[in-house]
């Protein structure tokens, strides 16, 4: 029934597929237009042909496919584009920026290899990059083996607090905290918690549970829905039989079981007024994806919406849209991808160089205290590696953006060791401080 | 008291009917034809998307034809998948017949590449792709009037595949070039695409406390369409006589003149084609992205080999089966019935979504231990054909 692929054959078709490619070379090193991957990279002086001495190589870590791509593209959009405006601007201290973009795969050991490829093969200075915790979790080692440095643009559970890593999305206390204490104060004392199987909700929900039994409010019930399950409907017949007359629903779902989620929701008759729902994985782009006739009313907290309203924000929006297109939106992990770029820059002006291995450390220590005027406001970089950020809560509105309905009066200042769980209630982080046996994580 | 059993037995059903809708093609292709398609998932979402697209055109149109643009999608969605399932089958299943290890690990290939495909395509993209089968498939037809074709034939092919690959690739940078964003922007990108209900299946239909949800309802409804129409199809049509005989013995069918290349081409079409529906159905349940296949593919294997391989009926009842216990442990119904604490207790542990699959995992090892061909099992000496 079948030829066998003889000797021959091998010959013939190899020697074609080698002719190919080399004409495939030949004719698309100009520009890869058929490969997305490599598309953003076009027309960024990164692809220009520089002399590597006038250049300083950065990494951008995201996955650009898998079930992560969905949302990290869009990071690596915004780190592109702060690189670029850095070096429209000059560079830094007259060297351009070069980035060299990898991709993870949204496979966590691909991303550790990539680390290691990107500080040994391309000997760059700093990585920006990952964002789901699994892929932060895999990438720490390789950073604290070559005392490296990344910068990790999402928000995440806390707990953490790594020399070799500084932390530009919210920390549990820059987000979850103060959406918790709003929607007591606003919403009611019943909760019902909801979110994917892994590490970032369930700790979440631990510091929500805690918190709610300091604050007066009830945790009625709560469920793991496993990552990419759209089966949703034990879930709500849950909710309906804890919650009979309508309360609060924390949801740290993520990715894919949102959409599911939030229609099944509206089918079931579970109206947003009954049961307002806060959300902490759902940001602009997702809101798109969902489909906003689902979501109208439910609440989001996040520390940046498009929707801000200032100079700053003003121009990230119109310059990401002029190089992006005008149908894209911004979002909260975009942003914080934006902000690591440019601390990053003011930190290797400080301390005055960025090429050498010693000057890591110097950059290390230059970035603290590094302030910056960032679209959400003004931010500033802690000595234990996370950044004040202001905190703020959207409702979804017409057009599928958010209403700003609170924000903190001041950015709140990070607290990584989360002092609702007993296990880390007391501990704290600052590398800067001296005689302690590990500045990450000390009793004070 | 009513109200919440007729909730629990509604949901247990929906959540089967879901099942069935995406096994319903799988239980042809893989029941039928013995073939481990590992991109059934993605035909599922290449309907998924179909829907979209229809969505988004009906859009377009506005007034009360928005309202009914999910039929016309349901059609579409059958097309695309029925001929994406038949390219397929024409370019790479069918030279791997009787090779379940090969099939297996082709189609998984097939279904990255469609994966990566919906996230990358583009009008440069899709213009490079005609371009190249025009110059290639195109070429080889020209030249087929020669005389000593079977005997150049491969330096033609040696010769015309780089040349088209390189001209395809070369034009399509020009435009890329030329028109930039405009024809290089991806038409659906890594994000997830929104899939909104028409307005009369938003909501529900309020039964007491409850409230049925009307895109369940839908979905049951088509799930029955569909079990009914594949029952018709192949019990009172001739080319369902003609698969049925072709499963049960290829070789005689062959002799007797049935022309199985063809039979094994429709049914692998109308298989792909279900597919196709099943993912326009269940996008109004569930997300549509790249990854939409993936979260139904275990599901629907699943669904087949406790049904039995083979046997329309094994796949309903089987479906029926684990979409009820999985409702059915998941909330912890079960804890209620029972007096006993210790045993209050082991259904309290399990009544998390993540434990409830756990148990019904661990249930329908346990039960293919006993019955291995599943619960309707194919008898006869065709089994080991």
């Amino acid at each position: 029934m079948t030829r066998l692929f003889g000797r021959r054959k091998f010959m013939v078709y190899g020697s074609a597929a080698l002719g190919a490619s080399m004409l495939l070379k030949a004719c698309a090193s100009p520009s890869a237009p058929t490969d997305p991957a490599a598309s953003p990279a076009d027309g960024s002086p990164a692809a220009s042909p520089a002399a590597s001495g006038d250049t300083i190589k950065v990494g951008i870590l995201h996955s650009l496919s898998g079930t992560m791509a969905i949302s990290e593209k869009s990071v690596v959009d915004s780190t592109q584009l702060a690189i670029d405006e850095i070096n429209t601007a000059g560079g830094i201290m007259g060297k351009q920026i070069e980035a060299i973009v990898e991709d993870g795969a949204s496979d966590w050991p691909t991303f550790a290899e990539k680390a290691k490829k990107l500080i040994e093969q391309d000997e760059v200075v700093v990585v920006f990059g990952c964002w789901t915790s699994s892929s932060r979790k895999a990438v720490l080692p390789v950073f604290e083996e070559k005392n490296h440095m990344l910068y990790y643009p999402v928000q995440y559970e806390g707990q953490e607090c790594s020399k070799n890593i500084f932390y530009t999305g919210a920390a549990p206390n820059q987000q979850i905290e103060p959406s918790v204490d709003w929607l007591l104060e606003n919403k009611g004392k019943d909760f019902f918690l909801v979110g994917s199987d892994y590490v970032f909700p369930r700790t979440a929900n631990t510091i929500i549970k805690a918190q709610l039994a300091e604050k007066g409010g009830k945790t009625l019930g709560e469920d793991y829905l496993p990552l990419g399950n759209t089966e949703v409907a034990p879930i709500i017949a849950k909710i309906k039989a804890a919650l009979p007359n309508g309360g609060v629903i924390y949801n740290t779902l993520n990715g894919d079981s949102n959409v599911a989620f939030f229609k099944q929701m509206q089918g079931a008759g579970l109206t947003a007024e009954k049961y307002p729902t806060m959300s902490v994985s759902i940001a602009e782009e997702e809101v798109q994806a969902i489909g906003k006739d689902y979501l109208l009313k439910q609440y989001a907290a996040w520390n940046y919406f498009m929707t801000v309203e200032s100079p700053e924000n003003k121009k990230f929006v119109d310059a990401f849209k002029a190089k992006f297109g005008d149908t894209r939106v911004t979002n909260d992990p975009m942003e914080a991808g934006y902000i690591s770029v440019n601390i990053w820059k003011q930190a290797v002006e400080k301390a005055g160089g960025a090429g050498t291995p010693a000057d890591l450390e110097k950059v290390r220590e230059a970035a603290y205290g590094q302030e910056f005027a960032a679209p959400e406001g003004p931010v500033k970089m802690f000595p234990n590696h996370h950044i004040s950020k202001t905190v703020r809560i959207g409702e979804v509105r017409d057009d599928g953006l958010f209403e700003i309905v609170y924000a903190t009066p001041a950015p709140v200042d990070p607290i990584p060791w989360n002092q609702y769980v007993t296990e880390t209630k007391g501990f704290s982080c600052d590398w800067t401080k001296t005689g302690v046996d590990n500045p990450g994580k000390f009793k004070i | 008291m009513f109200a919440s059993i007729l909730d629990g037995i509604f949901n247990g059903l929906s959540i089967g009917s879901i099942l069935l809708l995406a096994a319903l093609g799988l239980a042809i292709v893989f029941g039928l034809m013995g073939v481990i398609n590992m991109a059934h998932g993605e035909l599922m979402m290449l309907g998924a998307y179909t829907t979209v697209v229809v969505q988004n055109a009906f859009k377009g149109i506005g007034g009360p034809l928005f309202e009914l643009y999910i039929f016309f999608a349901l059609i579409a969605a059958f097309l695309v998948a029925a001929l994406v399932g038949l390219a397929l089958e024409r370019g790479v299943i069918r030279y791997l017949y009787g090779r379940p290890l090969e099939t297996l690990l082709a189609t998984w290939g097939v279904s990255l590449i469609l994966q990566q495909f919906v996230r990358s395509v583009s009008w440069v993209m899709v213009f490079g792709l005609i371009l190249f089968s025009l110059l290639f498939f195109g070429g080889q037809w020209l030249l087929k009037r020669r005389a000593d074709f079977e005997s150049v034939q491969k330096w033609i092919v040696a010769a015309l595949l780089p040349l088209s690959i390189g001209i395809s690739l070369a034009a399509s940078a020009f435009l890329g070039q030329t028109y930039k964003l405009a024809v290089t922007k991806p038409w659906f990108g890594a994000q997830n695409q929104d899939v909104t209900a028409p307005s009369w299946l938003r909501g529900g239909i309020p039964i007491g406390n409850f409230q049925l949800p009307s895109t369940r309802l839908f979905i049951m409804i088509l799930t029955i369409c569909c079990v009914a129409g594949v029952y018709w199809f192949l019990n009172r049509t001739k080319w369902g006589l003609r698969i049925r005989a072709v499963t049960q013995n290829r070789n005689m069918s062959a002799c007797l003149g049935i022309p199985t290349r063809k039979v094994d081409a429709i049914t692998f079409a109308i298989g792909s084609g279900l597919a196709g529906v099943a993912g326009c159905g269940l996008s109004l349940l569930g997300s549509v992205g790249p990854n939409t296949g993936q979260n139904y593919i275990v599901n629907t294997f699943m669904v087949v080999v406790v049904g039995g391989v083979g046997k329309l009926v094994g796949t309903v009842v089987g479906a029926m089966a684990i979409g009820i216990a999985d409702y059915v442990i998941g909330t912890g119904i079960l804890g209620n019935l029972t007096n006993n604490p210790a045993l209050k207790e082991v259904f309290a542990f399990f009544a998390t979504t993540s434990m409830a699959k756990v148990l019904v995992f661990a249930l329908i090892i346990l039960f293919l231990q006993f019955r291995p061909a599943g619960l309707f099992p194919q008898k006869g000496r065709t089994v080991d054909a």
